[in-house]
């Protein structure tokens, strides 16, 4: 039985979901706490059904990563955890590393699971998943962002304030200003929903059509190659082979053929939803589901549904 | 209406690519010797150079500090080549002087055995194998992987090899070729300058090689400005082929006629396709027809899936994965279609870029290394008497008739044309050629260009097999399978007429082994618009023989050959 | 100013990417180039050069021998140094060796800033200049898309899930960048051809004990039962069902 500590990451007064997804997962192995590292955060621990230790300090108020190694690796020793888990994120990853390296704990990232000894992270862009294993003592397990699901533990939150004593080196940065809500939308890279248009949309005005329903789903718009060939929109949109890559929770792939050279670009997208007029377009074989149909009939419709499901 | 794409001449003007030295002089890179193509004939001269540093240092210091350097458009030495391929040693035995044994070299073995095949849709008859084919005692390779193998050797010896780096214009002064500039690199699709924009450079050499292979870019500028090319223009071929892993080893070279290619005079469908094991778990099949056909609907990346469904081959394939593809053209003009000089003040000129090609033996690649070691002798000979650079590289043209290579090639050089006549009566004036060493029939038979040929109409397109993604596969995905990542944000690279016949441009959609072009609108006066992904060319050239012109899109484009 | 920027050797794309089946690793015996990622990082540092007027840029790595190869591309490009740490003990090493093995280098350089790519181009890592920094004992910060350096002190620009944090941190420290820094040069010819002259080191290091191991490869999950439907009017509704019984809506 593990024996796991859930860095539990917060933004603007709440618990990020994948924080909570991986508290979940650890609670299914073994026993768990929590922590939450901050500036006047107790408040946020409540309901969230587990033990979680506090670590409230001034000096934790910006989400930085160093000072929470110091925090975590304190309380591994203090309390013998043999487990420490984290949900992806920029300022998780920094954390998992650098703890890594205070303890000569082995480190696993882009896990989708975990069962107490092993874990499983898909590879080679999910060509291939690997089992991995730990052979340090304490562990560290990095888990793909929406991995897993926020399951509400029923438990009792019993809430432990832990002393923070701080490295010198960890303090030395410091956030002059804090990110904000983007007012913008997500960029491509990190969106969690992605809606995509290609050459079925048939003109470049019809591009309105992808960014109505990724305004509505709270994503952002990626185009293929040929469209960014043919000048309807920028190549800093293009997904695929000779573009970016993306894996985010949703993508939606309108007018696409799905040739190689785009699916190579987000085949690690966690849901794929195709819609062409044709029915053997090859992107209906790597699809969760294809609609066979007209976008321009179905895309208006399906944005104010979402809208309305959403408001 | 008959349509023929020479009726329709690309936007292109060699006096684009050929000019003085812009650069001011002490911006100019210079080096002793210039190859331009990293390929079995430049890396041959790149060797040859090395060893004669070794043996002439006094010669070898007045090189200056880079003596010789290679350029290379591709990715690396060995990602623009492919070939079947069945090597003949005897360039690298020469080129080696014995200081490399046979089995020192990348092959993938000997020849284990062979048979030619005369196929139609179901059956396969074995024939007796033309004495021009017979390959005892040579050898299974890519030419990708010696072309690695070349490279390094060349570096060893001190050669500077500099891939990524297209050679876009041919510098001549006062009537005598002082060396390349180099293609621009960052440029966006308009040819605006992007944020990491690096201009070419131009670069200053005593003598300039061009090895650049098939349809060479300054090859053919040079042919024209210096009035080199022969009164037989040339032809080509396109050679599409695949790599294989397979379940089976495969014992023995396959070379087949007949199906799926048709043997009625009017189609001119010459060519056939090979079947090669390399080692016992890869096999490589091609297939190879000449430019000069005149269907509009001829594909022959598709002719290649539909040969893969015949029962001999698919046994062949069965349990195996595809794992590389390639396109690329030959040159099947042979002796008549040589230039009459190889020559001209600062240049001289090798490989298949000249057309060094035996086509009924298949072989082009020991001529291509015996060319290029000649080659740096003249070069070197030049350099080192001290005498007129001039006369030393007419040496190089004595030193190519006195080869072997010549004799070869003028043996066999009316046999291709005979293919002209269709298959029956060809493989008859063949035999008669082979026969008679050559002797008959006398004189040279001329060639035609490519592009002169009218165009036909048939419904070839609809035996195509429909891919399946495990034996037969669609071209965007073979695109992938080559390797090929270009850079989409750079200029058009492709040189061609974007108003035709609807004819013309079905015939070149089909022709392209990459899907670059695709037919657009029509007009409303006959012609349709022709559109083009330039970032799917593999840079095989079919294009230039067939009404277009490729020139070099920035270095480091194209495939990443490497089993090819 | 000294900065070091550490870049790794990987399969090159067009060899191929595959994990053998044998050691459960990634062959690597295929031509390797420098990762495209860490060119984003050998440019910041050039830039960096450029503007102070002088200081000097050296490309650290930890690979087998024939890295090297690759690591000249950051030397074309104008890097002045590359050391390579290669030890046949670090091979299949994880974070933990990789991080210890290029501290160690690192410290030996002591230089004013440490820059890494933003992610691993093969093993799809993007944390170890957090495990570096920690054994540096230097302040770290990541995903910067914009850096600048004002004597001893930096600006970086942080690009998280939430948008952009600005942070300033005392030198020496370790500031990994991300691809929306800058556009990497194109190594000009003569730097092409003066690479090969520049100093090239190879360094041992004694490993470091591993913490992870791979246990097996499997085939990826089959992606579930595809649905495929034809809109019969009801598409739009069909899909809003869909993307509910996921919780994407």
């Amino acid at each position: 039985m593990a024996k796991t500590l859930v860095f539990l990451e917060h933004h603007e007064g709440q618990i990020q979901k994948g924080s909570l997804g991986v508290l979940a997962k650890a609670a299914s192995v073994g026993e768990v706490a929590g922590v939450l590292a901050g500036s006047g955060v107790r408040g946020i621990a409540e309901g969230v059904g587990a033990t979680v230790w506090v670590a409230d300090d001034e000096r934790l108020a910006k989400p930085l990563p160093q000072p929470r190694v110091d925090v975590l690796a304190k309380l591994v020793r203090d309390e013998g955890y043999d487990t420490v888990l984290f949900g992806q994120s920029v300022l998780a990853a920094d954390v998992a590393a650098g703890l890594a390296a205070r303890l000569d704990a082995g480190l696993n990232w882009g896990l989708v699971d975990f069962d107490g000894i092993q874990g499983q992270a898909p590879a080679l862009q999910d060509t291939v998943v690997v089992d991995v294993g730990w052979t340090s003592p304490v562990r560290i397990g990095l888990f793909r962002a929406g991995a897993l699901d926020p399951i509400e533990l029923a438990g009792a939150t019993e809430v432990k304030d832990v002393a923070v004593e701080l490295e010198e080196f960890s303090t030395a940065a410091e956030m002059v200003e804090q990110a904000h809500a983007e007012q913008q939308g997500p960029s491509i890279e990190d969106a969690d929903v992605i809606v995509a248009g290609g050459r079925g949309l048939g003109e470049p005005e019809k591009f309105a059509l992808a960014e109505g329903l990724a305004q509505a789903l709270g994503g952002a718009v990626a185009a293929t190659r040929a469209v960014v060939d043919a000048g309807w929109y920028p190549y800093s949109a293009q997904v695929g082979q000779t573009g970016k890559t993306v894996s985010p929770k949703l993508y939606v792939a309108l007018g696409i053929s799905g040739a190689i050279q785009h699916k190579v670009g987000m085949q690690g997208s966690n849901v794929i939803v195709a819609i062409n007029k044709d029915p053997n377009a090859p992107i209906f074989e790597f699809s969760d589901l294809g609609v066979v149909g007209d976008l321009h009939d179905i895309v208006p419709k399906l944005t104010e549904l979402v809208r309305a499901r959403r408001s | 209406m008959t349509v023929r794409p020479s009726d329709f001449p690309p936007p292109f003007a060699p006096s684009e690519a050929i000019g003085a030295p812009t650069d001011p002089v002490d911006e100019r890179i210079e080096v002793g010797f210039l190859i331009v193509g990293a390929g079995p004939a430049g890396l041959a001269a790149a060797i040859r150079f090395g060893q004669l540093m070794e043996e002439d240092p006094e010669t070898a210091e007045r090189l200056g500090e880079v003596p010789v350097a290679v350029l290379e458009k591709g990715k690396a030495p060995g990602s623009h080549l492919l070939s079947g391929a069945v090597v003949n040693p005897r360039g690298l035995q020469r080129l080696f002087k014995g200081r490399k044994r046979l089995d020192e070299m990348p092959f993938y073995g000997e020849v284990p055995g062979e048979s030619v095949l005369f196929l139609t849709r179901s059956r396969a008859v074995r024939i007796p194998t033309p004495p021009t084919m017979v390959n005892h005692g040579n050898y299974v390779a890519s030419v990708s992987r010696l072309g690695r193998f070349l490279a390094e050797e060349a570096e060893g010896l001190g050669v500077t090899i500099l891939p990524e780096t297209s050679a876009e214009k041919l510098l001549v002064d006062g009537g005598r070729v002082v060396g390349v500039r180099t293609g621009d690199r960052g440029r966006g699709r308009e040819g605006e300058e992007l944020g990491n924009f690096e201009p070419g450079s131009d670069i200053a050499a005593r003598v300039t090689i061009l090895s650049e292979g098939t349809q060479g870019h300054l090859t053919g500028v040079a042919m024209d400005r210096f009035g080199l090319r022969s009164d037989n223009p040339q032809v080509w071929a396109l050679g599409v082929k695949e790599v294989w892993k397979v379940a089976k080893p495969l014992r023995e070279v396959v070379h087949t006629m007949g199906w799926p290619l048709r043997g009625g005079a009017k189609f001119r469908e010459f060519g056939g396709s090979f079947i090669y094991p390399m080692g016992d778990d890869m096999v490589t099949i091609g297939m190879v027809v000449g430019l000069d056909y005149r269907d509009a609907e001829l594909s022959v990346h598709d002719l290649l899936q539909e040969l893969k469904t015949h029962p001999r081959v698919r046994k062949i394939l069965e349990g195996g994965e595809r794992v590389q593809w390639g396109a690329k053209t030959i040159p099947e003009g042979g002796f008549v279609a040589l230039p009459k000089r190889f020559h001209a003040p600062g240049l001289l000129l090798c490989g298949d870029g000249v057309g060094l090609v035996n086509v009924p033996a298949l072989k082009g690649i020991h001529y291509a290394i015996e060319s290029g070691r000649l080659a740096a002798e003249a070069a070197w000979r030049s350099v080192a008497r001290g005498a007129s650079a001039r006369e030393g590289l007419a040496s190089y043209d004595a030193s190519l008739r006195e080869s072997f290579l010549w004799g070869d090639l003028r043996e066999v050089r009316n046999m291709r044309q005979a293919f002209g006549h269709g298959f029956v009566l060809g493989g008859a004036l063949a035999s008669a050629m082979t026969a008679t060493k050559g002797k008959f029939p006398p004189g040279d038979k001329e060639t035609h260009r490519d592009a002169d040929q009218t165009l036909l109409s048939t419904s070839r397109a609809s035996s195509y097999p429909a891919p399946d993604g495990q034996l037969t596969f669609d071209k965007l995905s073979s695109v992938f399978a080559s390797g090929n990542r270009t850079r989409d944000d750079q200029p058009n690279h492709i040189r061609v007429q974007t108003k035709v016949p609807r004819e013309l441009a079905e015939m070149w959609a089909r022709m392209c082994p990459a899907q670059v072009y695709e037919v657009g609108d029509a007009d409303g006066d006959g012609t349709v618009e022709v559109k083009l992904a330039p970032s799917n060319c593999v840079q095989c050239g079919a294009i230039t023989a067939k009404g277009g012109r490729l020139t070099p899109p920035e270095g480091g484009s194209g495939p990443e050959y490497t089993l090819t | 100013m000294k900065i070091a920027v550490c870049v790794k050797a990987v399969p090159d794309a067009a060899a191929g990417r595959r994990l053998d089946p044998a050691t459960l690793r990634l062959d690597r015996s295929v031509e390797l180039a420098i990762s495209d990622f860490d060119t984003y990082a050998v440019e910041e540092a050039l830039k960096l050069k450029e503007a102070a007027g002088d200081g000097e840029v050296v490309v650290v790595s930890m690979g087998p021998e024939r890295a090297m190869d690759a690591l000249r591309k950051a030397l074309a490009m104008g890097a002045d140094r590359a050391v390579l740490v290669s030890d046949a003990s670090l091979e299949g090493a994880d974070l933990l060796g990789t991080s210890k093995a290029l501290a160690g280098a690192l410290a030996q350089e002591g230089a004013d800033l440490v820059l890494f790519g933003q992610q691993s181009a093969d093993g799809g890592g993007a944390c170890l200049w957090a495990a570096v920094a920690e054994r540096l004992r230097q302040p770290v910060v990541s995903q910067v898309s914009e850096l600048t350096i004002d004597g001893a002190a930096l600006t970086g620009k942080r690009q998280t899930e939430f948008g952009y944090d600005t942070i300033r941190a005392p030198l020496p420290a370790v500031v990994a960048v991300s691809d929306a820094i800058n556009t990497p040069r194109y190594p000009s010819l003569k730097g092409i051809m003066g690479a090969k002259k520049k100093p090239q080191e190879v360094v041992a290091a004694e490993g470091a004990a591993s913490g992870t191991t791979v246990v097996a490869l499997n085939p990826p999950p089959a992606r579930g039962e595809a649905r495929k439907i034809e809109d019969d009017g009801s598409a739009a509704e069909q899909i809003v069902e869909f993307l509910a019984e996921k919780r994407l809506v």
